[in-house]
């Protein structure tokens, strides 16, 4: 059906009365709305996640105990209480005034604050990491784009079961409330949270490691987390299935619809081995089983096995919602097709399906045969070559065409651009080798932010430019937009090139503190955080100017090269579009 | 929904469900963590503390899925809305395959990596596809483990008559032979009672248990695991039959009941893979 037809009909139902406030947020079955809850929702957890990666890099920006020991508070009183009675037992019958007694308590007191600031900063890296993997990235990224672009790209009226989708948010929320009241119950070794990193590894995970509620409420929080993702990947797959407009083929479908619906497989796949695991701790801390506890027979290093198989496909899970926005954003503003679709496909599903073999690349250095590291380091190189199809595909869609530098596009370009970085150190670490000398570094950090912190949050943002107005009806201020970019891209490139000089001179990750030799690259490191701090603060000011000013978007604002669905549809499209089915008739992909 | 709706896809209304799901599960793990380690000033041990959460969970269930079977009997379930139902079912099935696989996989791991794991090294393991060597060692010398062939074969045998009995019940349902569908439906359901008890009586008799070993830890959990499948598959088999009596199922239109026979072939499948590598295969190793 021609452009202008399809809006025309929507003229008509401009009366599709929309729910109540609270039955509308609360009770919805609108795909759109809970898309925007998804955002709003990644919204609030980003500001989280991020607020934590502040307090590491701020208490990283000098070497010794400077930052994080001014946030902590020791019970001061009982320590006093307990030295100056402790001396007067001694016979000091005039300690409370004794200044040689009240050193000694100044500096038990900062002993304590300084114990206290160490397990505090493990805390504060473990619900980063948490955090912005799974109420940031993934909500934004597949709830929140997946939920508003799958159906409108596929022509359809809204996801297959509307009310599932709803759980699926809530869910998540509630997953979140978990993981918050997990920071705020005993860990077990006298501070609050869990401090064993996002991975969760036994026997930091362990009774033996943490003790305290806040590992299981995390587990808890987890597998919550997890029936909401296998909920939302059942609803995604199913959508894509059965609900393409006439005529849209698989082979028509376009690559956003593609990385969702291969994003969504590799849930459903991975998720209940995670949820496997996850029991397996719970049980094991609860309820006497072995599973990792080697003095019963157990095994740790299987954790590591289950854990990886579910986190390896977990990071393709994050990147592919990305890689479907950059392709729509390279190819509107190239005003070309995208180049090679087909094999932009099939690259995404041959990366989603190596993916769940070689999750033991995480672990070279837990003492695996060397036959099993040879087998790892293959088949983790052979997935350089999708993702190098989707890279030179992206170029090559760039390649001659008129290229229009706007918002999104610039997030996008940023977006190959510091994705290929990310990749080519993702195949130095994926030499067994190599790893030794770089597992647990700073290195590691460095490459796994600049494909996800650079990688996928580039992506997000690319999409938000992209497809702002078509969700919020408004126009945002390009050149706030600009600024965001260019302030995020060399802030962001700040905090993390550095790190890659920090891990090949050896720097441990996750360690408070480090040798004085470390000093300078840890202080441009976190003048970069400074500086994101300010490119996030114009990402919030852009976003509030446009709900002020209010300028109405249009229907299509990018022109020729907009050519998905979701632009035949009014800014922001009716409660429900697609109420008479558009038939699709174009020869060819995408 | 409004008249100038011109496909046939379900526009579900909103629904308090989704929300109320959430808070209740919140609930329960709230009050699961209260049970386990004590939260809150309340003791940890007290049973009680996971009743708010779970009769809420149930409560939201039963609410939820009578919506789901009124919207169906409404009409509201188009030929492609049910496509899209046993899609969801399938992938749904799916999940829970994954999720059998991490019982399975930490089965073999102990099984085939045990001489590594009390000292040899990585070298001097048999291949694994050396089969029934690898299990020679495992379970550990001590934990005495059950004769396949004596409660476990007949529960096999129970379980795979019960997939011949949901299907007959179908075909019977099918052809609108409710009377014989309902009469096959109530022996599944009671073959389903009898794995259920057989496993507990069979449970009650176990030497090992579940907090002493790694073999008794990974028995228990992949098999206990299956046993809720089985309870929740009886319970999903049961209510088809309350449905049937209640005259809510017909021939033509029963997803309810199709579901439920799936659910239930999937648990069969599955207890036949635990019954072949975590009961006779250590039990041929061992030379019993």
């Amino acid at each position: 059906m021609p452009m202008d037809e399809i809006a025309l009909d929507h003229g008509h139902d401009a009366h599709d009365h929309k729910p109540g406030f609270f039955t509308r947020w609360f009770f919805s079955t609108n795909h759109k709305d809970i898309g925007t809850l998804y955002l709003v929702f990644a919204l609030v957890a980003g500001i989280v996640g991020y607020t934590l990666s502040g307090l590491i890099r701020m208490e990283l920006a000098e070497p010794g105990m400077t930052f994080l020991i001014h946030l902590v508070s020791v019970d001061a009183e009982s320590i006093r209480a307990g030295i100056i009675e402790a001396a007067v037992n001694a016979g000091n019958v005039g300690a409370a005034t004794d200044a040689s007694v009240l050193a000694q308590v100044n500096e038990a007191i900062l002993t304590a604050k300084t114990e206290a600031s160490k397990s505090f900063y493990n805390v504060v890296i473990t619900y980063h990491g948490l955090i912005m993997i799974f109420f940031m990235v993934m909500p934004a990224l597949i709830g929140g784009f997946g939920n508003w672009f799958v159906p409108l790209m596929i022509g359809a009226p809204d996801m297959a079961f509307p009310r599932m989708n709803n759980i699926s948010f809530w869910l998540t929320v509630a997953a979140f409330a978990l993981a918050v009241l997990s920071m705020m119950v005993p860990g077990g070794n006298g501070v609050n949270g869990f401090g064993g990193g996002w991975v969760l590894y036994p026997p930091l995970s362990s009774t033996a490691g943490h003790s305290g509620p806040s590992m299981d409420l995390l587990i808890l929080s987890l597998h919550t987390a997890g029936i909401a993702s296998i909920l939302g990947a059942i609803n995604f797959i199913v959508t894509i299935l059965n609900m393409r407009a006439p005529g849209m083929t698989l082979h028509k479908m376009p690559l956003f619809a593609w990385s969702m619906l291969i994003t969504a497989v590799l849930l459903l796949l991975a998720l209940p081995v995670l949820a496997g695991a996850l029991t397996m701790l719970l049980t094991d801390r609860n309820f006497g089983s072995q599973f990792f506890d080697p003095s019963g027979g157990g095994d740790p290093i299987m954790f590591q096995h289950l854990f990886w198989f579910f986190g390896h496909p977990e990071v393709y899970i994050m990147i592919l919602p990305a890689f479907g926005i950059v392709s729509h954003i390279v190819s509107t503003f190239s005003k070309k097709p995208i180049f090679g679709y087909l094999g932009m496909d099939y690259a995404m599903v041959s990366i989603g399906a190596i993916g769940f073999i070689v999750w033991a690349h995480h672990m070279y250095t837990v003492g695996m045969p060397s036959d099993m590291k040879a087998y790892f380091v293959a088949a983790t190189m052979v997935i350089a070559v999708p993702t190098g199809i989707k890279i030179f595909s992206w170029i090559a869609t760039m390649w001659g065409g008129s290229i229009d530098f706007s918002v999104p596009m610039v997030w996008a370009i940023g977006f190959i651009f510091l994705f290929t970085v990310g990749g080519v150190t993702g195949v130095v670490l994926a030499n067994a080798g190599i790893d030794h000398a770089l597992h647990d570094t700073y290195y590691v950090v460095a490459h796994f932010h600049y494909v996800l912190s650079l990688g996928a949050v580039f992506g997000l943002f690319a999409g938000w430019y992209y497809w702002f107005e078509k969700m919020f009806g408004l126009k945002y201020n390009k050149m706030i937009g600009y600024a965001h970019f260019w302030i995020m891209f060399v802030g962001s490139n700040l905090i993390f090139f550095p790190q890659h000089f920090l891990g090949l001179n050896g720097m441990p990750r996750r360690y408070v503190d480090y040798p004085d030799a470390y000093a300078l690259w840890n202080a441009v490191s976190s003048v970069g955080y400074l500086i994101s701090l300010v490119a996030t603060a114009l990402f919030f000011i852009g976003l509030f100017e446009a709900m002020i000013r209010r300028r109405k978007g249009e229907a299509n604002p990018w022109g020729e090269g907009a050519t998905t669905l979701e632009w035949t549809l009014p800014s922001p499209p009716p409660f429900h579009q697609f109420n008479e089915l558009p038939v699709v008739k174009t020869e060819g992909g995408h | 929904m409004a008249e100038d709706v011109k496909h046939d896809y379900h526009l579900v209304n909103p629904s308090p469900w989704p929300l109320l799901g959430a808070v209740a599960v919140t609930t329960l793990a709230i009050g699961g963590v209260t049970y386990m380690k004590g939260l809150f000033g309340i003791e940890q041990g007290q049973l009680w503390a996971l009743a708010p959460g779970f009769l809420m969970v149930i409560w939201v269930m039963i609410g939820w899925w009578r919506e789901v079977i009124k919207e169906g009997r409404t009409g509201d379930h188009t030929p492609v809305v049910e496509i899209g139902l046993k899609y969801g079912m399938v992938l749904f099935i799916v999940s829970e395959i994954m999720f059998f696989a991490a019982w399975f996989w930490s089965f073999f791991e102990f099984a085939i990596f045990f001489p590594a794991r009390v000292g040899d090294t990585f070298d001097h393991l048999s291949p694994v596809w050396e089969g029934l060597n690898n299990f020679k060692e495992f379970p550990p010398v001590g934990v005495e483990t059950f004769d396949p062939f004596h409660l476990p074969l007949m529960n096999t045998l129970i379980l795979l008559l019960s997939g011949t009995t949901v299907t007959a019940a179908h075909h019977s349902l099918q052809h609108g032979k409710y009377d014989n569908a309902k009469l096959m439906l109530w022996i599944t359901v009671i073959l389903g009672l009898a794995f259920s008890g057989l496993q507990v009586l069979e449970y009650s008799e176990a030497q090992f248990t579940f907090d002493g070993t790694i073999y008794g830890s990974a028995f228990f959990m992949a098999t206990g695991f299956h046993g809720a499948h089985v309870v929740i598959g009886t319970i999903f088999l049961a209510i088809c039959l309350m449905r049937l009596y209640a005259n809510n199922m017909t021939a033509e239109k029963h997803l309810g009941f199709e579901f439920a026979a799936w659910y239930w072939h999937f648990v069969d499948v599955v207890w036949l893979f635990l019954f072949a590598f975590v009961y006779v295969l250590p039990h041929l190793a061992l030379g019993h």
